[in-house]
C-alpha cells in the first residue's frame, strides 16, 4: 500500500501535477531559499507576501454580542449530586423496570399472604401425592412438584428467605468492607498494607468455595439458617467492597477541598466522615446494589448444593435442588423458581447499572 | 521488572499461607470436635479415627498440625478420603477433565467476549450495543445452575445438538456444552468490561493522535484501541479462574463431568471433610498461581507497571 | 504550477463553517459561520478562551471531531479540494503527509504501551515513507530530541513532558505535511521549555515551508508567532487580521477586552490603591510616614533555611532522599504580596504546604508573627490555622461537590465555633457580597457554577475567618484570561480593603508582575533570586531569571502596544 501512495494522492486530486511529490519538494526548496531572509522572524513579514488575503475582518457586533465575563445563570432548583442522579434515573426505562420489580419482590417478601392461595408451610396445606408432577390448573398456575406441592405458593413463600440473605449480607459487607476500605485508603502506609494483604487472603478464597468449606462443617450444618448464611457470606464477601471503598477514598483523599478542610483545622476523623466518605459513597452504592443480586445467587447456589438454608426453610435454591432429579420429566418446578430468582437478581443488577451511569462523576464535570 | 516480580512473589507468600491457614483454622478450630468434622455425619470406625488423628496430628499443638498439613499439601501427600483412596490420586484422575472444561470456558469467554465487546464499544449507543448490554445483564443475572439445566434441557434433550451428560472419557467434544455454560456468565462480564474499556480508549487523546498520523481505522482499532483495552480484560480473565472453579462444582454436577468439581460435590453430599479441605486448598493454590501469572501478563501488557 | 499561483491559492479555506454537537440535553451549535484561510507556508493563530470553538474548527479540517460532533454548515477547502464531507479513505490519505497535527497535552497523546520509536515508525509506514531505524532516529533528532537512537527504544512514561512534546512534534512533521495544526502545543509545559520548543517548531516549519494553524488561548503567544490572528468567541470568528494590526487596533469589543486584560506591567495593587486615593509612591516609600506604611515594613513571616526532604521508595526496598526544598530563606512583610515563582519541580508548592502547616518541616524554620510554626501543637495549631488560609488552583477540585455554597462558606465558621447560626448566616452573606457573588447562589452546588465563580467561593471560604495570611497556590492558573484578570483584581481589592498578606505561588511571571511586591525565584528546590518585583523584573541578577523573563510569550510585543 505505501508504494501506491503517490498515485492515490493523485486520485484524490490533491495535486494536478503527476510528479506531485518530487516536484513539490523542489518547489519547497526554492521557496525555502527565497524566504530565508524574511522567514527567520515571522512577524516582521507583516502583510507582505500574503497581503491580498489579509484584510482586517471584524464581525458584526450585534450578531456576536460580548456577554458578561464568566457568569453562569442557573435556573430552577439547586441540583445536588443525588437530585441530579434522580433526574437522570427517572427517565431511564431500565431503572423504572428494575425499581418496579424490586418493589414487587419486597412486597411479596413482606406480605406473602396477599399472593398465595394457601400457606405452603401451614399444617393445613397438604402436598397431595395424587398431584405429583401435575400440570398447571386453575388456582395452581405453575403446576405441582414431585411431592405434589403447589409450585406457585412455594415460589411466593421462598421470596423472603432469598431477599433477607441478600439484603443483610449486603448491609454487613458495606459496613465491614466500607470501614476497612475507608481506613486503609485514608491512612495509607502500613495500615493500608496490612489490610490489603488481609483482603488478598480472603480474596484467594472465592465466595462460593469459602462458604462451601464453612457450611459443610458439622457446627454450621447444625445451625443452618438465614443468619448463619449471612455471617458466612459477609466473612468472604467484604474484600470486594473494601477494595472499591479504598480506591474511592484514595481518589478523593488528596482533593483540594480535603486539603482546605485540613488547613481549617478539621480533625482527621472529621474530614473522613464529613468530606471523604460522602464523596466516596457513589461507587460503593453501585457495587453494593449489584452485590445484593450476587449474594442472592450465592444463597441459592449453596442451597442448591444442599448446604445453604435448611431443607425445612422454603427458598428458591432449595426448591430447585429438590426438583432437579425429576427435571427431565417435569422441568417446571425448576423453571419457575429459577425464573423468580433470575428476575430478582436481574432487577438488582439493572438497578446498579443504572445507578452507575447516573452517578458517573465524569458525566457530571461540565 | 525484576523488582516487580520479586515484590509480587513476596506478596504471594503471605496470601498463600494466610488463605490455607484460614481454611485450616475454619475446619479445625470452629466449635466441635475436629474428628467429628472429619468423620462427617456417619461417624468413623475407631480405626479410621486413629488414622485421621495421626494424619492431621490432632494431638499436637495447632501450628504443628497446620505446618504438617501444609507440608503434605506441598509434597502432594493429601492423605486418604473416606473410601480409603489416596486423595492426590483421585485429584490427579479428575484433573484433566476440569482443566479441559476450564480451557473451553476461558477460550469461549475470551474470544466471544472480546469480539462482541469490541464491536459494542466502538459503536457505543448503537442498537447492537444496547441489545448486547441488556442481554449480557440477563446472562449475568441467571444463576449458573438454572442456566445449566435450561441449556441441558433445550440443547441436549430437546434439540439433541449435544450430549446432555458426559460419558466416562470426557473428551473435548463432550465438554463443549458444559464449557460454554461454565463460561457464559464470565463471557457477559468480559463483554461488558471490553466494551467499557474500548469506549473509553476510543476517545483517548492518543487514539486521536494516531488517527491524525494517517493510520487506517483498522490499524488504529487493532494497535491502539484494542491493545490498550486488553489490560483490564487480561486481569479479569485471570481473576475469573476463581469464579470458574466455584462454577465448576455446579456445572460438573449437572453434566456429570468426572472432574474435580464433581468430586467436591460428591464429597459435600457424603460429608467427606478431608476431601473437601484438600480440594479447596488445591484450588487456592491454583488461584494464587493464576494471580501471579496475571501479574506477569499485566506487566507484559503495560510497560508502566514494569518500571514502577 | 508557478510559485505565484501556489501562493495565491489558499492552502486551507474555511467558509461559513458550522459544527454541532449532540449532547444529552440536545443539539449544541459549537461553531457558527466561521471563516478563515491559511496560505501556503503561513502561520495563522486562532485565539480564544476554552469553549470558544477554536480547537473544534481546526480539528474538523482533518475529520477529527469527537464522535458526537458533525459539520452541519459551510465548507472546508484544502488545496482547492472540498474536503468537508470527504470519505474516511480520502481523509486517511490527507492525514499525516498533507495535514499533520501536534496535540495539546504531551502526557496523554502518546500511547503508553508502545515505544516512542514504534509510534514514529508507524507514522512513516502509514504514509509510505521509508521506516528503518535510521529514519526513525533522524526524524526524532530533527525535532531536537537528544540521544534519539536510545530514546526511540523507550516508553513515553520514561520521557519528560518537554521530550514527549518533541516526540509529538517529530510525529506531526515526520511526513513533511503542507499544513500543521498545532493545538496549544506547549500550554502544558514550563515557560522556558515552551520557548525552546516553539522556536524549534518555527525553524522546522520554516525549513519545510509548512503552513501552521496555531491554536492558543494566549494572545501574546499568537502575536509573537503568527502573521495572522483569528479571534474566536462563543463559536464565532469575531475578528481576524494581521497580528500586529489586530493587537494595536482591536475593533471588536471582545478583542478589546482581551487586549486590555493581557498582562500589563503596572502592579494591579498600585492601580487599585491609586483609584482609592493613595499614592503609589507612598506605598513604596523608604521612610514610613503612615501606620499602613509602618505595617508594610514589619516582617510578618520569616522563612529561614527552610528545607524539606522526602524519602522516596526505590526498587529493591531502598529509599532515596529527595530534597524538594533546600535552605530557602525569605521574609514576607505584613500587608504585601510575595510571589514564589518557579517551574514544575522547583519546590514552590512544597513551600506553600509547609507555610500552611500541612507538611512537616525537615529543617529550618517558618516564624509566623513571632511563633515558630514547626513547634505549634494542638490548640496553638488550631489558632494558627485560623490566621492562615489557602486558595487552590483547580476550581473544580477545591470545593466539596456534596456541599452547597452556603455550607462551603459556613464550614470554617462552624469548625472554629464562630457565632450563632444567625450570626454565621449574616457573615456568609457579607462574604458573598465581598466576592461579588449574588445571594441567590447560596443554595447552589459547585458543579452549577463556572470556574471563576467557584474561585470566588473559594476566596470567600478562605476569608471567612478573617485570616491575616492567604496562601494562593496557582490560584488563577486554571482560569481563562478575562476571568483571571477579574479574580486578580478582586484579590487586589480585598488586600487593599482588609490589609491581607498574600503568599502567591505561581509559574506565571506575567501574574507576578501584576500582583506581587516581592518575588522569590525558585529552581530545583533552591532560591535563586529574591527582591522587589520591580528590581527583579528590571534588573535580573541571575541567568535563570533572565531566561524566565525572556520566555514570557509576547511580553515585548504587548509592552510596545
Amino acid at each position: 500500500m505505501p508504494e501506491n501512495n503517490f498515485e492515490n494522492n493523485d486520485a484524490t486530486g490533491r495535486d494536478p501535477n503527476p510528479e506531485a511529490r518530487s516536484h513539490e519538494a523542489a518547489v519547497r526548496e526554492v521557496r525555502e531559499t527565497a524566504d530565508t531572509p524574511a522567514g527567520s522572524h515571522q512577524k516582521d513579514l507583516g502583510g507582505l507576501s500574503t497581503g491580498i488575503m489579509m484584510e482586517h475582518f471584524v464581525a458584526d457586533v450585534a450578531r456576536t454580542p460580548v456577554t458578561a465575563t464568566d457568569s453562569r445563570s442557573a435556573e430552577g432548583a439547586p441540583v445536588s449530586l443525588w437530585r441530579d442522579a434522580w433526574r437522570q434515573l427517572r427517565k431511564k426505562p431500565t431503572f423504572i423496570i428494575a425499581a418496579l420489580l424490586i418493589v414487587l419482590v419486597i412486597v411479596v417478601a413482606l406480605f406473602p399472604q396477599l399472593f398465595w392461595t394457601q400457606d405452603p408451610s401451614a399444617a393445613t396445606s397438604q402436598c397431595l401425592l395424587e398431584n405429583s408432577n401435575g400440570k398447571a390448573s386453575p388456582g395452581h398456575p405453575m403446576g405441582f412438584t414431585a411431592q405434589g406441592c403447589d409450585v406457585y405458593s412455594r415460589v411466593i413463600a421462598g421470596t423472603r428467605a432469598s431477599l433477607m440473605v441478600g439484603l443483610f449480607t449486603t448491609i454487613g459487607v458495606v459496613v465491614i468492607g466500607g470501614i476497612i476500605g475507608a481506613l486503609a485508603g485514608y491512612f495509607g502506609g502500613w495500615i493500608d498494607g496490612l489490610l490489603a494483604r488481609l483482603g488478598d487472603i480472603f480474596f484467594a478464597l472465592p465466595l462460593i468455595l469459602g462458604a462451601l468449606v464453612v457450611m459443610q462443617l458439622p457446627y454450621f450444618k447444625a445451625h443452618r439458617g438465614v443468619w448463619t448464611l449471612v455471617l458466612v457470606l459477609v466473612l468472604f464477601g467484604w474484600p470486594q467492597i473494601a477494595r472499591i471503598m479504598r480506591g474511592a477514598v484514595v481518589e478523593v483523599r488528596n482533593a483540594d477541598y480535603v486539603v482546605s478542610a485540613r488547613s481549617l483545622g478539621v480533625s482527621s476523623l472529621g474530614i473522613l466522615i464529613r468530606h471523604i466518605i460522602p464523596n466516596a459513597m457513589a461507587p460503593v452504592i453501585v457495587i453494593a446494589t449489584i452485590s445484593l443480586g450476587t449474594f442472592i445467587v450465592a444463597e441459592s447456589t449453596l442451597s442448591y448444593l444442599g448446604i445453604g438454608l435448611p431443607p425445612s426453610m422454603m427458598s428458591w435454591g432449595n426448591d430447585i435442588s429438590d426438583a432437579k432429579d425429576a427435571f427431565r420429566s417435569n422441568p417446571m418446578p425448576v423453571f419457575w423458581p429459577g425464573l423468580a430468582l433470575s428476575l430478582t437478581v436481574l432487577s438488582f443488577i439493572m438497578l446498579g447499572d443504572a445507578l452507575r451511569d447516573a452517578l458517573d462523576p465524569k458525566a457530571r464535570k461540565k | 521488572m525484576a523488582w516487580y516480580l520479586v515484590k509480587r512473589l513476596l506478596q504471594l507468600i503471605p496470601v498463600f499461607f494466610g488463605a490455607t491457614l484460614l481454611v485450616y483454622f475454619l475446619v479445625f478450630m470452629t466449635p466441635g470436635d475436629p474428628l467429628a468434622a472429619l468423620c462427617g455425619d456417619k461417624g468413623c470406625t475407631p480405626g479410621v479415627a486413629a488414622a485421621l488423628t495421626e494424619q492431621y496430628h490432632l494431638n499436637d499443638p495447632f501450628f504443628v498440625q497446620y505446618f504438617s498439613y501444609i507440608g503434605g499439601l506441598l509434597t502432594g501427600d493429601l492423605g486418604v478420603n473416606f473410601s480409603g483412596r489416596e486423595i492426590s490420586e483421585v485429584l490427579a484422575g479428575a484433573f484433566p477433565a476440569t482443566a479441559r472444561l476450564a480451557i473451553i470456558a476461558l477460550i469461549f469467554e475470551a474470544i466471544f467476549g472480546i469480539t462482541f465487546g469490541l464491536y459494542a464499544g466502538l459503536k457505543k449507543g448503537g442498537w447492537f450495543d444496547s441489545t448486547v448490554l441488556v442481554l449480557s445483564l440477563i446472562v449475568i443475572a441467571v444463576p449458573i445452575f438454572v442456566l445449566g439445566f435450561v441449556m441441558q434441557y433445550f440443547v441436549g434433550v430437546k434439540w439433541g445438538l449435544a450430549k446432555p451428560t458426559v460419558s466416562g472419557a470426557a473428551d473435548w467434544s463432550d465438554l463443549i456444552l458444559p464449557g460454554i455454560v461454565l463460561g457464559l456468565v464470565s463471557f457477559a462480564q468480559v463483554l461488558r468490561l471490553t466494551r467499557t474499556a474500548v469506549a473509553e480508549n476510543a476517545s483517548a487523546d492518543y487514539v486521536r493522535t494516531a488517527t491524525a498520523k494517517g493510520l487506517t481505522r483498522g490499524r488504529v482499532v487493532r494497535v491502539h484501541i484494542l491493545r490498550n483495552s486488553m489490560i483490564p480484560v487480561a486481569t479479569f480473565l485471570g481473576m475469573d479462574l476463581g469464579a470458574l472453579m466455584g462454577g465448576a462444582i455446579v456445572t460438573e454436577g449437572i453434566f456429570n463431568v468426572p472432574g474435580i468439581g464433581n468430586q467436591l460435590y460428591k464429597a459435600l453430599t457424603l460429608g467427606d471433610a478431608p476431601m473437601v479441605v484438600s480440594v479447596v486448598s488445591v484450588m487456592v493454590i491454583i488461584f494464587c498461581v493464576a494471580n501471579l501469572l496475571v501479574d506477569l501478563l499485566y506487566a507484559w501488557l503495560d510497560p508502566r507497571i514494569r518500571y514502577a | 504550477m508557478s510559485m505565484s499561483q501556489e501562493n495565491n491559492r489558499p492552502l486551507l479555506e474555511v467558509r461559513n463553517l458550522g459544527i454541532a454537537f449532540t449532547t444529552a440535553t440536545g443539539e449544541v451549535q459549537a461553531v457558527q459561520d466561521s471563516n478563515f484561510t491559511v496560505m501556503p507556508g503561513e502561520t495563522v493563530a486562532i485565539v480564544g478562551e476554552s469553549g470558544s470553538g477554536k480547537s473544534t474548527s481546526a480539528l474538523a479540517a482533518i475529520g477529527l471531531l469527537p464522535a458526537n460532533g458533525r459539520v452541519n454548515a459551510g465548507q472546508i477547502i484544502f488545496d482547492g479540494q472540498d474536503i468537508t464531507h470527504a470519505s474516511e479513505k480520502q481523509k486517511v490519505k490527507l492525514r499525516g503527509n498533507q495535514i499533520g497535527m501536534v496535540p495539546q497535552d504531551p502526557m496523554s497523546n502518546l500511547n503508553p504501551v508502545w515505544k516512542v520509536g514504534f509510534q514514529v515508525r508507524e507514522t512513516l509506514k502509514a504514509n509510505g515513507l521509508p521506516a528503518a531505524d535510521e529514519d526513525v532516529t533522524r526524524v526524532l533528532s530533527q525535532a531536537g530530541l537528544p540521544d534519539a537512537e536510545k530514546r526511540a527504544k523507550q516508553y513515553p512514561h520514561e520521557f519528560s513532558g518537554g521530550m514527549r512534546q518533541r516526540a509529538l512534534i517529530s510525529i506531526g512533521l515526520s511526513c513533511q505535511p503542507r499544513l500543521l495544526i498545532a493545538d496549544e502545543p506547549t500550554s502544558a509545559l514550563d515557560v522556558t521549555v515552551q520557548r525552546t520548543i516553539l522556536d524549534h517548531l518555527e525553524t522546522m516549519t520554516d525549513k519545510l515551508g509548512t503552513a501552521v494553524l496555531l491554536i492558543t488561548h494566549d494572545l501574546g503567544l499568537a502575536a509573537e508567532r503568527a502573521q495572522k490572528v483569528v479571534v474566536m468567541y462563543k463559536g464565532h470568528v469575531v475578528e481576524a487580521g494581521p497580528a500586529l494590526q489586530l493587537l494595536r487596533n482591536p475593533r471588536h469589543p471582545y478583542t478589546q477586552k482581551l487586549v486590555d486584560s493581557a498582562p500589563s506591567l503596572a502592579s494591579r495593587r498600585i492601580e487599585v490603591a491609586r483609584a482609592s486615593g493613595v499614592e503609589a509612591d507612598d506605598l513604596l516609600a523608604e521612610h514610613p510616614r503612615t501606620s499602613m506604611q509602618a505595617a508594610l515594613k514589619q516582617d510578618f513571616v520569616q522563612v529561614q533555611d527552610l528545607t524539606k526532604v522526602y524519602k522516596l521508595r526505590g526498587s529493591w526496598g531502598r529509599s532515596e532522599d529527595f530534597t524538594a526544598v533546600d535552605k530557602v530563606s525569605f521574609a514576607i512583610p505584613r500587608g504585601t504580596t510575595t510571589a514564589v515563582v518557579g517551574e514544575s519541580g522547583s519546590g514552590k508548592s512544597t513551600v506553600a504546604k509547609m507555610m500552611l502547616g500541612l507538611e512537616p518541616i525537615t529543617s529550618g524554620s517558618i516564624v509566623f508573627d513571632g511563633q515558630d510554626v514547626a513547634k505549634l501543637r494542638g490548640k496553638e495549631m488550631f489558632a494558627f490555622r485560623r490566621r492562615v488560609q489557602p486558595i487552590f488552583q483547580d476550581p473544580y477540585g477545591s470545593l466539596d461537590p456534596m456541599y452547597n455554597i452556603y455550607r462551603t462558606i459556613e464550614e470554617p465558621l462552624k469548625v472554629h465555633g464562630v457565632g450563632t447560626s444567625k450570626e454565621r448566616e449574616k457573615k456568609v452573606r457579607e462574604l458573598m457580597d465581598q466576592v461579588s457573588l449574588p445571594q441567590s447562589m447560596l443554595a447552589r452546588y459547585p458543579n452549577e457554577l463556572s470556574g471563576g465563580q467557584r474561585q470566588r467561593v473559594a476566596i470567600a471560604r478562605a476569608l471567612a475567618l478573617n485570616p491575616e495570611l492567604v496562601v494562593c497556590d496557582e490560584a488563577v492558573s486554571a482560569l481563562d484570561v478575562l476571568v483571571q484578570a477579574q479574580i486578580l483584581n478582586l484579590l487586589a481589592e480585598l488586600q487593599h480593603d482588609l490589609g491581607l498578606t498574600y503568599l502567591f505561588i505561581t509559574h506565571d511571571l506575567a501574574v507576578v508582575r501584576q500582583i506581587a511586591d516581592n518575588v522569590c525565584v525558585m529552581q530545583k528546590g533552591t532560591l535563586v533570586e529574591t527582591g522587589s518585583t520591580d528590581s527583579v523584573f528590571e534588573n535580573p541578577q541571575t541567568d535563570y531569571t533572565r531566561q524566565l523573563l525572556a520566555a514570557i510569550p509576547g511580553a515585548g510585543l504587548i509592552n510596545a502596544v
